[in-house]
């Protein structure tokens, strides 16, 4: 029975693994920072769950800090992914060139960012 | 309104008291329980994010139900990513626009805008008000409402039961 569940977890391992891979080349074959932040956030979510997933069926005394650490990933992952978009957006990172649209206002939000900074 | 806040805190504190530890001896369970307390009590005041938190069964039903649909949404948004990265052509097309939200609680709109972050070629990259903007890396469409039908309002109709 362990040794199942132990061939399913390395399964699950080597595919978050498969994930993570694809992150990485998503990083490199993109054209811009938006779109690769797009890619590292997708792919590290999924491959890093499915990773310690796995480890949790071949070790299961450790479910505890396991299932600790992927709501953790979870909850600050898109988090730190948004934050460095709008940053970007704000000191006017350009778009790449195959960008067909851009509703965001640059100067209005630039600005107010500003007077924000002044005010305090 | 003070007391849901402490029990709130209270609540997560001692969940990850008992993760972290992994056991349900006696002793730890007590240790965790009388300091879950008294961190709760003293930053009860302080903390107002839990402000808007509904105790019930109808929204502990539906965050379930949430997990559900986000996972699915997660594995998807993976293969879609994959299947363009690995595309030599790179098919892409990207571009930033507008949707709009009708989550008035702040809890709400925080979930939405991570939730949108996680899921198919869809990036949050900035909230005024009612309005989100998101970084698409396929516009299907530049109009307000065609675009919150498409990304927003899959995940809205089950937020709005949980928050209002």
């Amino acid at each position: 029975m362990g040794n199942i569940l132990e061939i399913i977890g390395a399964v699950l391992v080597l595919l978050g693994s498969v994930f993570l891979f694809l992150g990485a080349l998503g990083l490199v074959r993109m054209p811009d920072l938006y779109n690769r932040i797009q890619a590292g956030t997708k792919a590290s979510t999924l491959g890093t769950f499915l990773t310690l997933f796995g480890l949790l069926l071949i070790i299961p005394e450790w479910w505890g800090k396991l299932v600790l650490l992927m709501t953790f990933i979870l909850i600050t992952n898109p988090v730190s992914s948004h934050v460095l978009a709008r940053a970007a957006h704000y000191i006017k990172i350009p778009l790449t060139d195959k960008t067909v649209a851009d509703l965001l206002n640059k100067e209005e939000t630039t600005y107010k960012v500003n007077e924000e900074i002044k005010n305090e | 309104m003070k007391i849901k806040n402490i029990a709130a805190i209270f609540l997560i504190l001692l969940s990850i008291w008992i993760l972290l530890n992994s056991q349900f001896q006696i002793e730890v369970m007590i240790i965790g329980v009388i300091l879950s307390f008294v961190i709760s009590i003293i930053m009860g005041s302080r903390i107002t994010v839990f402000n808007e938190l509904k105790f019930s069964f109808g929204s502990v039903f539906y965050t379930i139900w949430y997990l559900f649909v986000f996972l699915a949404e997660l594995v998807k948004s993976n293969l879609d990513v994959a299947r363009r990265v690995l595309t030599p052509s790179l098919p892409i097309n990207p571009g930033i626009i507008k949707t709009k939200t009708v989550l008035k609680s702040k809890m709400g709109r925080m979930i939405l805008a991570n939730s949108i972050t996680l899921t198919p070629g869809t990036l949050t990259v900035d909230i005024e008000d009612d309005i989100l903007y998101i970084h698409c890396i396929d516009v299907c469409c530049e109009d307000i409402d065609k675009a919150t039908a498409a990304i927003v309002d899959k995940f809205e109709k089950i937020l709005v039961k949980i928050y209002g």
